[in-house]
């Protein structure tokens, strides 16, 4: 009854790349095998495009190695693994929450304003409601625009319930319902790279964002 | 006319029981309210019907599992769903040590892999609320937590080495039918990380030490019930990856109207 698949086949046309081992040109690439132009050692291998974005290689502590299904504000069903490739700032709320989630969501909108444009492109700010009961994709989405997070890298998830509380397993994060539209929770503002691996977490409400600013711009570089 | 009583009663119990067409193995708990102790609010829970497994999962009931579901094997396991002490006490993926007993409960499984093997049979992990309900029940009462012989043998239990070892289904059952919700190992349930006692992160200190030390029973309902409160405070410590000696699990199933 379980799904079994291994998925683990390897795009065939990836492209070899070669680099000095040294980086005495930075990070200058080789179609070939060779010596370096500056320190003369042999080139070494490395794998192609390792900043992106695009390989089929999930590694074990990826979070797309989940297979919960999800919908988005736009009422789309995806799995976490749709949202590869880029680099993702993720939360956890429920639209009705009054005290916690509104800062919560401020602290996004922050970060989000601290993002030069250029890397905007290679980020996704997902949130994902603790109550999938009730934040329907209609009202995800009517929360998106009322809190001007309706543009492209604003991406808000409804899963199953026992999706919501795997993936809060993996985060850490501690929720409970305490009435039929209150929940308690902890707060946590998680960054994972584009294949998925948690990079780094905020705790706390209104918290100094510096770190995760930084790791996300780390990540989104080119 | 009694007799016609006698004959509807018997009526409404064979019936009864064919409602409530029981799985292999489980038995069927009545819902009721009761306070946990930490509940909504600290106040009254609501748990419905459902079936709960008589018996903890067994070391050999879980090897059926890894057999026919190879991703759960100790070596094919990956990181995010089980941390390195997944089955610690196998020798190798589908071979226990000769030392463990197939009949004693199944330990050293993370959270993910006894959701997976619910899941499996079409079942899921109880609730925190639902495995306190039947668990405060002993061999004749629903609710023993007044009763001081019932948390003294339950701490001397929790005072006792190497439980883990012990057979399934020796002890008495409890008046539900279910055996070994104490005296064996802890289990896992579905939303054991849901205890916040304010609602602020897990990191504000303060408040997560009052998770361990005496203090934090003052905001219990129920001050004498310690035993309860050490599988909160052991629950509360816990990340769905681990996997530890005194820690399995049962499933429940949902109740179809």
């Amino acid at each position: 009854m379980l799904l079994v698949s291994c998925n683990s086949s390897k795009k065939s046309d990836d492209v070899s790349a070669y680099q000095c081992p040294m980086q005495c040109e930075g990070e200058k690439m080789y179609s070939k095998p060779g010596t370096c132009s500056v320190c003369k050692m042999d080139l070494k291998l490395v794998e192609a495009d390792s900043k992106v974005l695009n390989t089929d290689e999930i590694s074990e502590t990826s979070i797309f190695n989940l297979t919960s299904k999800w919908h988005t504000e736009e009422n789309e069903t995806i799995e976490l693994t749709d949202l590869k490739g880029k680099t993702l700032v993720i939360v956890m709320i429920y639209t009705s929450c009054k005290a916690a989630c509104p800062r919560l969501v401020a602290d996004m909108r922050n970060i989000e304003a601290q993002i030069p444009k250029e890397n905007l492109d290679k980020l996704n700010f997902v949130l994902i409601s603790i109550d999938p009961e009730n934040d329907t994709p209609e009202r995800l989405k009517a929360f998106a625009i009322e809190n001007y997070m309706n543009s492209g890298q604003w991406t808000f998830l409804q899963g199953t319930e026992s999706g919501v509380r795997e993936f809060a397993n993996v985060l850490a994060m501690k929720y409970k319902q305490i009435s039929p539209i209150d929940f308690s929770h902890s707060n946590i503002i998680s960054v994972f790279n584009s294949k998925g691996e948690l990079a780094h977490q905020q705790e706390g409400l209104g918290v100094d964002s510096k770190e995760t600013v930084a790791t996300i711009l780390e990540l989104t570089q080119n | 006319m009694i007799n016609q009583v006698f004959r509807l009663f018997i009526l409404f119990t064979v019936f009864h029981t064919s409602i409530y067409a029981q799985t292999k193995d489980m038995v069927f708990i009545e819902g009721s309210r009761y306070i946990p102790l930490y509940g909504r609010d600290s106040t009254v829970v609501e748990v419905k019907d459902f079936e709960m497994d008589i018996y903890p999962v067994s070391n050999s009931d879980y090897l059926s599992f890894v057999k026919n579901n190879p991703k759960w094997e100790k070596s094919q396991v990956i990181a995010l769903f089980a941390d390195k002490s997944y089955l610690a006490n196998w020798d190798l993926d589908l071979k226990p040590n000769p030392s463990i007993n197939p009949q004693s409960p199944v330990n050293y499984v993370s959270w993910f892999a006894a959701k997976a093997y619910c899941e499996c049979q079409d079942k899921r992990l109880p609730t925190v609320d639902e495995w306190e309900y039947v668990a405060m029940a002993d061999e004749t009462t629903k609710d023993a937590r007044v009763k001081p012989e019932y948390n003294a043998q339950i701490l001397a239990w929790y005072e006792t080495p190497r439980t883990n070892e012990k057979v399934i289904g020796i002890t008495p059952k409890n008046v539900w039918g279910v055996y070994d919700l104490h005296g064996l190992v802890w289990e896992w349930t579905q939303d054991f990380n849901s205890v916040l006692i304010t609602g602020e992160s897990r990191k504000d200190v303060d408040k997560d030490n009052t998770l361990f030390c005496g203090s934090a029973s003052l905001n219990a309902t129920d001050l004498m019930n310690y035993a309860a409160f050490m599988r909160y405070a052991i629950r509360g410590s816990l990340k769905a990856k681990y996997s530890m000696k005194n820690l399995g699990f049962r499933c429940v199933k949902d109740v179809k109207d």
